[in-house]
């Protein structure tokens, strides 16, 4: 506050700031739109990373093989490269996880909206937002490590879950995504005003006909946005899936206790070893990439959209 | 990740006195509808704290001074003797030069956003709309433009630099966004005050507009800094998969970080470094849970309100 009060001598009007503009405003100006251009360059980055090695690639795979091909196989003598083993990996994982993270997740929202008191409230949100930052890697590592051995140990037939499997690696990353549904369902269910739960309780609603009826309709959005974002951190997410998904991709594998290489995994475990630049491989990583960035572009539009119009309603 | 949201608190206090009615009306179907909610709070966090806790038993015995003045080492002869010094050297080279690299340009976009940018013109929609999605691409495909463009293209190869660069547009998005809200909480009669005061357009920025969302800015950088520090996908696809037994010298050093050193330890199937592992994840996660508690402690402790 003091040091514009020096400034007072010169608040005299428009004319007079115009006369007073400085060198230093225009500069900074100038360094401002250079930092915000970074994310586009970033962008653009990305995409021009990605399109020259995957055109290179479907010059030699056509496109028809790798979108309806069934088996995946760069390493192997016999190169097959039909994408369908990765995606369908992705997918059972990610439905996993999602059966596991959207009922916890949206329960736990609700009880801390609409149920706990306002103390506990303040108390567990902090400890969600804190758990939210756990690296992806130790998950990996206890799915591999603690709740697969535990799993094994518990399956009631013979034919149990493998060393690495599907199954494991959905569960933990369940786990993992709880506290960001969690979370960002709070915010929503926040956002709905008061008026409307007092007139639900006005007309006699009980508190669970409140929350289901009123309280999640209105925050739909919110949540919706919320589970979406779920479902895109579990197409990308890369490190539970290397380390306890498994690496079978020579054939679509949709049954849970088997281990199969997802879209991430795939990448990360190729390009852990030596590959050649320029080599087939070498493309078929960036190929796998434009896929995989494609369809989390395809989910965080969704994503967008409904945050913007949860916003639009209530703020 | 979830933005701080800046909404009041609209919903009723159950210890309120009203609530006395909506209990006198409970029915069976309403108690286990509490209690089932109750339980997913319960399960989802109380498995998550008993794996945490498995790993602290874990890597007990690793827990001691070899962790931090011993190097990795791929025999596992020598691996009584091994620890992760190399791994945390090298996280703290990394999230140094990313604070470097990734705060001012943060915060310098969420300043032209907020404060220059005109929102109709569609460039500058454009521009919050890239954000936006940038937030959400996954951290491997950031690992692809390290790979294709910065280590190959612009020749920085697989060096220390490399990966802060690659980590900083990782977490780009989350301190523009937090910064943002920092910055559009400031109310505006303070910018006006400072106007009518003859300050120039930047004067009022960084005397007055900064200096009150600096909480808020604080607690944005905090978390990404902690989010970079825990992601191992972008630097597996950066060649940083192996064991380095020295600390990085300078920017164009190779490098090893805690996650992928930790990642690293996993693949080999002996239990010790399976124990090992366990040591480094109980290392890796008190630095990132510290930083993410003294965010959230900056934000509820300092963030003003209007």
């Amino acid at each position: 506050m003091t040091t514009s009060t020096s400034n007072a001598g010169s608040a005299a009007g428009s004319a007079l700031r115009r006369g007073r503009r400085r060198p230093v405003d225009s500069i900074v100006k100038v360094l401002l739109v250079a930092a915000a251009l970074v994310s586009v360059v970033t962008t653009v980055g990305i995409v021009i990373a990605l399109v020259q090695p995957t055109i290179e690639f479907f010059q030699q795979v056509s496109i028809v093989e790798f979108v309806t091909g069934t088996s995946w196989t760069p390493t192997f003598a016999q190169k097959a490269y039909g994408v369908l083993p990765l995606v369908g990996a992705t997918l059972v994982v990610t439905a996993i996880a999602l059966a596991i993270a959207v009922p916890l997740g949206l329960g736990s929202a609700i009880y801390l909206s609409e149920y706990a008191n306002p103390r506990t409230r303040k108390v567990l949100k902090p400890i969600i937002e804190l758990l939210a930052g756990v690296p992806t890697v130790v998950y990996g590592f206890v799915a591999l490590f603690a709740l697969n051995p535990l799993l094994q140990k518990w399956w009631p037939t013979d034919n149990g879950p493998a060393f690495q499997n599907l199954l494991i690696a959905g569960i933990a990353m369940g786990i993992m995504i709880v506290p960001t549904i969690a979370s960002i369902s709070e915010d929503s269910m926040a956002a709905v005003p008061r008026s409307l739960r007092e007139g639900a309780y006005a007309l006699a609603s009980t508190r669970m006909q409140v929350s289901t009826r009123v309280v999640v309709p209105a925050a739909i959005s919110g949540i919706v946005a919320a589970i979406v974002l779920g479902i895109s951190r579990a197409v990308g997410e890369t490190m539970i899936v290397t380390i306890a998904g498994g690496l079978t991709s020579d054939r679509i594998v949709l049954n849970p206790l088997e281990g199969a290489a997802t879209m991430t995994a795939f990448i990360a475990n190729i390009s852990s070893g030596d590959i050649p630049v320029g080599s087939l491989d070498y493309d078929s990583v960036f190929a796998v990439g434009a896929l995989l960035f494609l369809i989390t572009f395809a989910l965080n539009a969704v994503s967008i959209r409904m945050v913007r119009r949860f916003r639009e309603v209530y703020e | 990740m979830s933005a701080p949201t800046l909404t009041t608190d609209t919903r009723p206090d159950p210890s309120a006195p009203g609530s006395a009615l909506t209990q006198r009306r409970s029915r069976p179907g309403e108690v286990a509808f509490r209690l089932a909610m109750q339980a997913c709070l319960v399960i989802a966090f109380g498995v998550l704290a008993a794996l945490l806790a498995w790993v602290l038993v874990k890597g007990w015995n690793r827990l001691d001074s070899r962790l931090w003045t011993e190097m990795p080492t791929g025999l596992v002869s020598r691996l009584d003797g091994a620890g992760v010094q190399s791994a945390l050297v090298g996280t703290l080279w990394i999230i140094s030069l990313v604070a470097v690299i990734c705060l001012p340009i943060g915060i310098l976009s969420a300043i032209y956003l907020e404060e220059y940018a005109d929102n109709t013109r569609w460039y500058n929609r454009l521009l919050e709309l890239n954000i936006q999605n940038l937030a959400g691409v996954p951290s491997i495909i950031f690992g692809i433009l390290g790979l294709g463009i910065i280590a190959r293209t612009l020749g920085l190869g697989f060096t220390i630099i490399t990966a802060a660069i690659v980590l900083s547009l990782l977490v780009l998005p989350v301190v523009i966004i937090a910064s943002r809200e920092a910055i559009r909480a400031v109310p505006q009669s303070i910018r006006q005050a400072s106007y009518a005061l003859g300050a120039s357009k930047w004067q009022t920025v960084y005397r007055q507009v900064l200096p009150s969302a600096v909480p808020g800015i604080a607690t944005g950088s905090i978390l990404a800094l902690s989010r970079a520090i825990g992601e191992a996908a972008p630097l597996i696809v950066l060649g940083a998969v192996t064991f380095i037994t020295f600390n990085p010298d300078g920017l164009d050093s190779r490098y090893t970080a805690l996650p992928i050193q930790i990642y690293t330890f996993i693949t080999r199937s002996q239990a010790e470094y399976t124990e090992l592992a366990a040591g480094a994840i109980v290392l890796l996660l008190a630095i990132v849970l510290a930083m993410n508690s003294i965010a959230i402690f900056v934000r509820n402790r300092f963030e003003k309100r209007w």
